[in-house]
């Protein structure tokens, strides 16, 4: 067994290993274990990206990945301050038992569609010349500029989007954030004509909301 | 000319993916259902830079990079609605999410 070959069944492991710990019922109980372990399967992606000669997505992988979207993760879920009260054990219902068979049956069929699209792959030689600058972020770089700009500078005004439309969700002023439930007092007492005190209550309970 | 199989890094993809479709499925947590829809993505990222080592195309790369784009994109958005709908529910359980069962 060659060096490459172990070190891929140690990375495939510690990244297959570490998803399947996060979705346990044992171990994926808090979300924030659930984000670390999340955190080192992409890493363990990342260490894969490497041995395949990916080198700016290795490097995207953790500046992006490890080092923006899972601080978000973790940031969100400290922010939530979930109480053991509400991080029940799930439950094994009927729902969970027709998604294990669903997912069963798609891993089935990728695995026919992999196989067929695999048999008889040989790798190209990645020391022959003209693959020198293969996965560099020169070569990666200057595709993204030239032959996919449109889609680049699309890409670039999703980001902007999705900042802004972050921003804008997650704001506290939003009136039906601060006040969930209208108070239904006016409405009823248009539906149903007066009593001899109605006015007096109605002033009363205006009084205490302000 | 490497010498980890093709099938194997295929086969790994699609373990990952099913995992985060297993997730996706099962789990009643919003935030860790936007963790395995995020396990997804990077299934599909592995199985395409596999195959862009073994034909010698940039272009695969180029394709996980939008998709990176893409998943940053959606977790800002996921989080922040996440946020909203907590201090709204008060809830991060998506079975108390059924506004429009009603």
């Amino acid at each position: 067994m060659s060096a490459e070959l172990l070190i891929f069944y140690i990375l495939a492991t510690g990244a297959a290993g570490s998803a399947a710990l996060m979705l346990l019922p044992t171990t994926g109980k808090n979300p924030i274990h659930s984000a670390l372990l999340l955190i080192v399967s992409l890493f363990c992606l990342a260490g894969l990206y490497a041995l395949l000669s990916a080198h700016l997505l290795t490097a995207l992988q953790i500046i992006v990945y490890a080092g923006a979207i899972m601080v978000l993760f973790t940031f969100v879920i400290m922010l939530l301050n979930l109480t053991p009260a509400d991080i029940h054990p799930p439950k094994l219902t009927l729902t969970k038992l027709v998604a294990g068979i669903v997912a069963l049956f798609v891993f089935g069929k990728l695995l026919t569609a992999l196989t067929v699209a695999s048999a008889g792959a040989r790798s190209v030689d990645l020391s022959d010349p003209i693959y020198a600058q293969y996965g560099t972020i020169k070569t990666v770089g200057r595709m993204l500029y030239t032959s996919f700009m449109i889609p680049f500078e699309l890409a670039s005004v999703l980001l902007l989007v999705a900042a802004v439309g972050a921003v804008a969700l997650a704001k506290k002023s939003l009136k039906y954030v601060d006040a969930p439930v209208p108070p239904p007092a006016k409405l009823t007492r248009l539906a149903h004509p007066p009593h001899a005190d109605g006015p007096d209550v109605g002033h009363g309970q205006d009084a205490g909301h302000h | 000319m490497t010498t980890i199989p093709l099938g194997h890094l295929l086969i790994l993809g699609a373990v990952l993916f099913t995992i985060g479709l297993v997730g996706v499925m099962t789990r009643r947590n919003v935030l860790i259902l936007l963790m395995s829809v995020e396990l997804m993505l990077n299934a599909v990222n592995l199985t395409l830079v596999a195959f862009s080592r073994y034909h010698g195309w940039t272009e695969g790369h180029v394709l996980a990079f939008f998709i990176i784009a893409v998943a940053a994109a959606e977790a800002a958005v996921g989080l922040a609605m996440v946020l909203a709908v907590f201090r709204l529910k008060g809830s991060v359980w998506i079975d108390d999410l059924k506004l429009l069962k009603r």
